[in-house]
């Protein structure tokens, strides 16, 4: 079937010569990176984690959130997301490569990354969630590739491919699970040790995912034969309206935690955030946004004329994956930093050759799910009108 | 003959496979030549079960004693510097009260001790949390004495344990140390690091196994008191055993073993356990 | 055979092979390390001995210091009781280097440059390999060969 990917318009062609160009320069960034070391990045000793590893935490939620197209179709069959369940499967193959290239490229010593194989520690999450991350893209690979495979051909697709599917359903969330509990389970960085950052996570990688779903399955209709179909996007629009309010519930419940009960440690880290703490502000702007985002898109979600108007749905589902991106891609790691661990403030903001090392990361997910929905879609519009028994 | 193209290429990738594997397993197999070798420690080695630190702040008077204890750590360990906080190695350094002990001042506090410099380095804590989500073991716990080390070959540069250590112990090296050491500084008894690996405190595991002190404890002219905190005889345990001392951040149950006296000025008068 | 262009596949295949064995196929015979086993004996009389054997030491000498980087670090264990029971400080910083230096005089004495060819690199450079030890430990000085 990767022949499919290797015949395209002259627009097919382009947007692939584009992303070679981002990959192209992320690779020489990173190389200079490898050479010289993170101090090429805005990382410290303060702030140790930042850009790459917010982008693996969020990129964890959109792998995860494949689920929530196959789950309706084969466990309530429902019709609907039959011919885009491969939609779901392969953004979520895509986007655990982004993930996996986000830890590689965030290692100091990435020559050693065989040694968390080569020395397993179960007690480290870090460990489960390099096992759980792998065991999800085999899955996701294997399941998208055999059912599209058996759709070519017009038959069935194989029995054993059933009990995968099952498994991955209940593999989705686990991901997103064990990556939470990275952050909930580490004593002293108090805008982390939470009981529901697990569900949190979930909460947002189920309104992100669907989110990124339906603009990609507009973007799909408008530039092939291909028709995710009307009223699969409508379902989407609804998932995402419903996780989102859970989502921002979620983080309301945090902030009533944080500021009731007075305590200066919970406190510090929402107001290095959202007002500055001892004069420093850089992530005020970004956080502030992301609310705005996030209101305005619910607004236009909860009321079903615009969500019905798939122009709104569109301007709603990117303002829903913009605010998710910062609040989860940014703000959630640098807040669990600063206030550093003797209550002082070190800011951080991401350097020019660490913010293109991670569009050549992005970038390279982008060319994977090109070629793999290019694939899928030249496989649907031959099979177009076919019905086919899974 | 007759083959297709395919069956060819999956009978070529499988033999690829059968070799590699082949000889990854005999090339294993070999290891265990060596196995049979003795090792033991040394035999000058300070023994304890549990080493720990008292820090007594009121026999550390000036800028000068606290500058000759950092440096002493810093300069043996060719621990490099940067002059700059982003890239910033330490492995022992000075914090003012408020910021090593956040919540514990009060506003009506002497500033003497608000304000006063407090020694830190790596608790070597009984439960430490960098130990428990390290994915390679590369920071441990020692069996036998509880120092928590930081195995610089296996590391790989994560920086989990960072996010982890709640008394900001611990420093990554962003950028080649070599390039923030003076040629002529440089220890040539004890390794650099390279970039990319996280380092700290390993109570001088190198001075101890020849039957020295830590070098910090030796520079500070007896503000600094080190022993096993598991032999009720030795010196730590009868200063612990007679002055008020605190830790830093206990309530969240590493059990740091750095103890801090304050207002302790004459425990040198401590009653002998007989 | 039925291998669509199969005739192309297999010549590529064949150049393929010749140009990724060229190294070997171009050195065979032409290995220079010589066991001579009275050299070791001489030095052995006059004290140059190695930890362990050198037909030991030679294949194996990567994993000993493996394992006593292994042993010093996580065990704690420092000292080595090498096969003929003697005892060495596990260092390559402290052990290895005090004789495998181009500074060793025992060498130097006699024989001009035979203390730089027993040298790490005077090796590694020779079998191209590149171990990253001496970014950490700190190299002995050489001049480079």
């Amino acid at each position: 079937m990767l022949e499919k990917a290797l015949s395209g318009s002259k627009k097919y062609w382009t947007w692939i010569f584009i992303l070679l160009v981002l990959i192209g320069i992320g690779t020489v960034n990173y190389l200079r990176q490898f050479q010289t070391g993170l101090a090429i990045t805005g990382l410290s000793r303060d702030v140790s984690w930042g850009l790459y590893i917010g982008q693996f935490t969020f990129l964890v939620g959109i792998a995860a959130s494949g689920v929530m197209l196959v789950l309706p179709y084969y466990l309530h069959n429902f019709k609907q997301f039959a011919n885009i369940t491969i939609l779901g499967e392969f953004l979520a193959v895509s986007a655990v490569t982004m993930c996996m290239l986000f830890i590689f490229v965030d290692m100091g010593q990435p020559m050693r990354i065989l040694n968390v194989l080569l020395y397993p520690t179960p007690n480290s999450i870090l460990f489960w969630d390099s096992i759980v991350l792998s065991g999800y893209l085999a899955l996701n690979i294997t399941i998208g590739w055999v059912v599209l495979g058996s759709d070519k051909k017009g038959i069935a697709p194989p029995k054993w491919i059933k009990p995968l599917i099952y498994i991955s359903i209940a593999w989705a969330p686990l991901i997103h699970i064990v990556t939470a509990f990275i952050y909930a389970g580490i004593p002293g960085r108090h805008f982390w040790l939470t009981a529901i950052m697990a569900a949190r996570f979930l909460a947002s990688a189920f309104s992100g995912g669907p989110a990124l779903l339906i603009i990609l399955a507009l973007i799909i209709r408008k530039f092939t034969k291909f028709d995710p179909g009307k009223e699969a996007i409508q379902t989407l629009g609804k998932i995402v309206t419903y996780f989102m309010l859970t989502n921002v519930f979620f983080f309301a419940l945090e902030f009533f935690t944080a500021f009731y009960s007075n305590i200066p440690g919970h406190m510090h880290p929402f107001v290095y955030l959202f007002a500055g703490l001892d004069g420093h502000a850089k992530l005020v702007p970004l956080m502030w946004t992301s609310v705005i985002l996030a209101v305005v898109s619910l607004l236009l979600l909860i009321f079903p004329a615009t969500r019905r108007n798939e122009a709104t749905l569109a301007i709603a589902a990117a303002m829903v994956f913009i605010s998710l991106w910062i609040d989860k891609g940014f703000g959630l790691i640098i807040g669990g930093f600063v206030p550093n661990m003797f209550e002082k403030v070190t800011e951080y903001w991401p350097t020019l050759p660490e913010v293109l090392i991670t569009i050549g990361v992005w970038a390279t997910g982008f060319l994977v799910l090109t070629i793999l929905y290019k694939i899928a879609i030249s496989v649907r519009e031959e099979t177009a009108g076919i019905e086919i028994e899974h | 003959m007759s083959m297709n193209r395919r069956d060819f290429l999956k009978i070529a990738g499988i033999s690829t496979i059968a070799g590699i594997g082949g000889t990854a397993i005999v090339g294993g197999l070999q290891k265990g030549v060596i196995e049979a070798a003795q090792t033991a420690p040394d035999t000058d080695t300070l023994t304890g079960k549990k080493w720990g630190m008292a820090i007594d702040m009121d026999k550390i008077k000036s800028e000068e004693t606290l500058k000759r204890v950092t440096e002493a750590c810093h300069r043996i360990h060719n621990v490099p510097d940067f002059s700059n906080t982003k890239d910033e190695v330490k492995w022992i350094w000075t914090e003012t009260f408020e910021h090593s002990f956040p919540g514990q001042e009060h506003q009506f506090m002497p500033d003497a001790i608000k304000h006063k410099p407090f020694l830190l380095l790596c608790n070597h804590c009984d439960k430490p949390a960098c130990v428990r989500v390290c994915p390679t073991k590369a920071t441990f716990k020692r069996k036998d004495d509880g120092i928590v080390m930081q195995d610089m070959h296996r590391c790989i540069g994560c920086r989990f344990c960072m996010a982890a250590c709640p008394f900001g112990a611990r420093s990554f090296n962003y950028r080649d140390p070599r390039t923030g050491l003076k040629p002529e500084e440089i220890n040539l008894d004890y390794p650099t690091r390279t970039k990319g690996v996280v380092e700290k405190c390993t109570f001088c595991r190198e001075r101890l196994a020849k039957g020295l002190q830590p070098a910090c404890v030796e520079a500070s002219n007896g503000a600094l008191v080190f022993g096993d905190l598991n032999d009720p005889t030795s010196e730590i345990r009868r200063i612990l055993a007679s002055k008020y001392t605190i830790r830093r951040k206990p309530e969240l149950g590493t059990e740091p073993n750095i103890y801090y006296i304050i207002g302790g000025s004459d425990y040198a008068v401590v009653p002998e356990i007989k | 055979m039925k291998i669509y262009g199969g005739g192309k596949i297999f010549v590529g295949l064949i150049i393929f092979i010749g140009l990724a064995t060229s190294p070997f196929l171009f050195n065979i015979g032409k290995s220079s390390i010589v066991r001579d086993t009275k050299a070791a004996e001489i030095m052995q009389s006059m004290g140059l001995q190695c930890v362990e054997k050198k037909a030991f030491m030679l294949p194996n000498h990567m994993r000993l210091l493996d394992k006593w980087r292994d042993s010093v670090v996580r065990k704690g264990n420092r000292l080595y009781k090498a096969s003929d029971g003697k005892e060495y400080e596990m260092s390559l910083q402290n052990t290895c280097l005090n004789c495998h230096s181009e500074k060793n005089e025992t060498c130097n004495a006699c024989h001009s440059n035979m203390a730089r060819k027993h040298t790490c690199n005077g090796c590694h450079n020779y079998m191209a390999v590149n171990p990253y030890c001496w970014d950490c430990h700190i190299k002995p000085k050489e001049t480079k060969s």
